[in-house]
């Protein structure tokens, strides 16, 4: 019988010059797949459907190999991965609402994505004119002194929507169940038939603070179902583009969590650091979050010598700021007593859900795509990835913190190194239908997207799973006997997307 | 700890307000809601399906180099203390029913505002089987901001415009 393990055997520089192989299976080596999953040989890296069959991207941490399998689901079913590797879990549970394949032997059969507003049920399948909405049941809680507090979808903040259940005893939170779906705005089903352009555009709109890196993952997955050549003034261009985003976010949120922990002096210095990234990238590439400009092919605008003095002004102005913010953070007291020791993710939980990021990296799984699924420029670049294995709050600052350090340098490497030349490449013609997996590390963590063109080159179906997918799940666990005043500490420490998972 | 605090400032003070386009604007806040609003506006904001990227130039109304509450504008966290609604997203489906409540829970006078692209008419995610629209699909709106995301200078502008409008209208005394 054909081995798993040797399916997935799909190096970095294969996936990412050409187009992305894929492994048909029986039902039965599929499960055995979810086995090997449980048992922890490999790593989910996604699980996403089309309208015959399912697919799960894995990937293999000791060899640094990456797989995809395909199993037929044209009899409306395939076997659950979700019911041995909780992982999988949410994931075919959109997959049902969307297709309508149903995972045999799942232990959750509610729905993810579908709250019944639809006028359709399965969409992205065999559409039905939807029927009677059933309540929502969110899972039993027995024992004694419980009581529950339903927050959102709309919360008191400026943030996305998505609804909270806590089971409190006292003060101290017994169980937190999520339930989203709210922002899902059928991402997939406008993908479908869209020429490539269009599903740029939607994909650098999936989660708005990771523009830059979902368009790049978006194109790299459709340049390697091409086989296209990008110019390499481009890809340093991108990378120079990822790095400025990934400066913002973590300077914007490091202030945000210490804000949470009634710290808002570092809120205020922060999100001044923060704007001024925006604002150097507006002047630089004409767009504060630089939408639209990764594009399939290359990238769409240039830098030229006044942004690029920009820039260089602009590291030298974190450089000279950031590390008094650090000193201070760490001197203290009474923010590291709120931070140090709060929502713990155990590493053992943040290897099985194969959580990437800081919320991985703050909890001993020590992965980066950068680093670990290289892509050019970055394996012509020298980085750190730094990494903790307390897993709480304050170790994801202090990676985060530590991540702004390293993207300052990636940043000053980039405008030293700055290749001259031509930045968009025309795409081939393929004349046949073509897949391909763009997997790139966004500031939250690695983002895959996989695309099937048809012969035209335009998009049969594409799939984007954001980090939160695996990140969200955490959550729950890590508030797991923490107060309830703590939960936006926590919540903020992790800052997963909602507009990502829900698509 | 205090003395930790108090020996190594931060190396910059925090921004002054150094932009003349956002000092004049400031400016006409000033005018415009002393007159007609006591100075004072409080905004809900409801995402009702962005892409959360509306959410970031929203939330850089609050750094210091925009400062909102300069303005009389600030954000408050229950719509029963909101004068406006501030609306991102093009409306998914599985938010109508939390935005309508959103708004129905606000006291009168009211008004909305939609902001970003996708708010005035799905945007590029229109036509999908789970977005009812723009805002418009849901609420009356009073104004739109555009733009993917609009810029915090464009906001403040909006919401100049909205406190004219709704002046004009005499709709306030």
């Amino acid at each position: 019988m054909p081995d798993i393990l040797e399916m997935v055997s799909v190096g970095a520089e294969e996936f990412r010059s050409g187009p992305m192989p894929v492994s048909p299976v029986s039902p039965k080596l599929w499960q055995q797949a979810a086995g090997d999953l449980a048992r922890g040989q490999l790593t989910l890296l996604g699980l996403w459907a089309d309208r015959g069959s399912v697919r799960m991207a894995l990937f293999n941490s000791t060899t640094g190999k990456v797989g995809v399998l395909r199993t037929n689901a044209r009899r409306g079913a395939f076997p659950s991965v979700g019911a041995l590797h909780a992982p999988a879990q949410r994931l075919e549970r959109s997959v049902q609402d969307l297709y309508g394949h149903v995972p045999e032997g799942a232990t959750d059969a509610r729905p993810w994505l579908d709250h019944g507003a639809w006028e359709v049920s399965h969409p992205l399948g065999k559409a039905e004119k939807a029927g009677e909405t059933a309540s929502y049941d969110f899972l039993p809680v027995e024992g004694e002194s419980l009581h529950q507090v339903a927050v959102g979808p709309v919360h008191a903040g400026v943030i996305e929507p998505g609804h909270f259940r806590f089971t409190v005893q006292g003060e101290t939170v017994v169980r937190l169940e999520q339930r989203f779906g709210y922002t899902h705005k059928g991402t997939d089903s406008l993908m479908t038939n869209a020429p490539v352009e269009r599903g740029a555009k939607l994909a650098g709109r999936t989660s708005g603070d990771s523009t830059v890196a979902y368009a790049w993952a978006f194109a790299q997955a459709v340049e390697a179902a091409l086989g296209a050549t990008v110019p390499v003034r481009a890809l340093w261009l991108r990378a120079l583009m990822a790095e400025l985003e990934r400066l913002a976010n973590h300077l914007g949120d490091i202030g945000a969590i210490c804000n949470d922990a009634a710290f808002a002096m570092m809120l205020a210095q922060c999100s001044v650091l923060r704007e001024r990234v925006l604002r150097a990238c507006d002047g630089s590439f004409g767009h504060r979050m630089m939408r639209d400009c990764v594009t399939p092919g290359g990238v769409a605008r240039d830098l030229d010598g006044t942004g690029r003095q920009m820039l260089l002004d602009l590291v030298a102005d974190i450089r000279g700021t950031f590390p008094s913010l650090v000193a201070l953070y760490d001197q203290t007291a009474s923010l590291l007593d709120r931070t140090t020791g709060t929502g713990i993710v155990t590493p053992a939980l943040a290897a099985r859900f194969g959580a990437g990021g800081f919320v991985g990296r703050a909890s001993g799984r020590d992965f980066d795509a950068r680093r670990d699924l290289p892509y050019a420029p970055y394996d012509q670049l020298r980085f750190e990835v730094p990494c903790h294995a307390e897993g709480d709050v304050n170790a994801r600052i202090l990676i985060r913190m530590a991540e702004v350090e390293q993207s300052l340098s990636l940043i000053t490497q980039i405008l030293r190194q700055l290749p001259e030349g031509d930045l968009l490449a025309e795409l081939p013609v393929a004349g046949e239908p073509r897949e391909g997996l763009g997997l790139v590390e966004g500031f939250r963590g690695d983002i895959l997207i996989f695309v099937s063109l048809d012969a035209k080159g335009r998009l049969a179906n594409c799939h984007m799973r954001d980090p939160s997918w695996f990140q969200w799940p955490l959550l729950e666990a890590a508030i797991e006997g923490n107060i309830i005043a703590d939960f936006p500490l926590c919540n903020k420490s992790f800052n997963c997307s909602y507009s990502g998972q829900d698509r | 700890m205090l003395e930790g605090l108090l020996r190594r400032p931060l190396t910059e003070s925090a921004p002054k307000v150094a932009d003349e386009d956002i000092a004049q604007l400031g400016k006409l806040f000033e005018d415009t809601l002393y007159r007609h609003l006591g100075r004072s506006l409080s905004i809900r904001m409801v995402d009702a399906g962005s892409c959360n990227g509306c959410e970031m130039e929203v939330n850089a109304l609050s750094n210091p180099y925009y400062d909102l509450e300069r303005f009389g504008l600030h954000f408050v966290a229950s719509p029963r203390h909101a004068d406006v609604l501030m609306v991102s997203g093009p409306v998914t489906r599985n938010m109508v029913e939390a935005l309508k409540r959103t708004h129905d829970a606000m006291p009168e006078p009211k008004w909305v505002v939609a902001i970003g692209d996708c708010a005035r008419d799905g945007g590029c995610f229109a036509g999908s089987y789970a977005v009812a629209g723009g805002v418009e699909a849901v609420l009356k709106v009073d104004l739109h901001i555009s733009g993917c995301p609009p810029n915090p200078i464009q906001l403040l502008q909006g919401l100049q415009a909205l406190v004219h409008q709704s002046a004009m209208d005499g709709e306030v005394a």
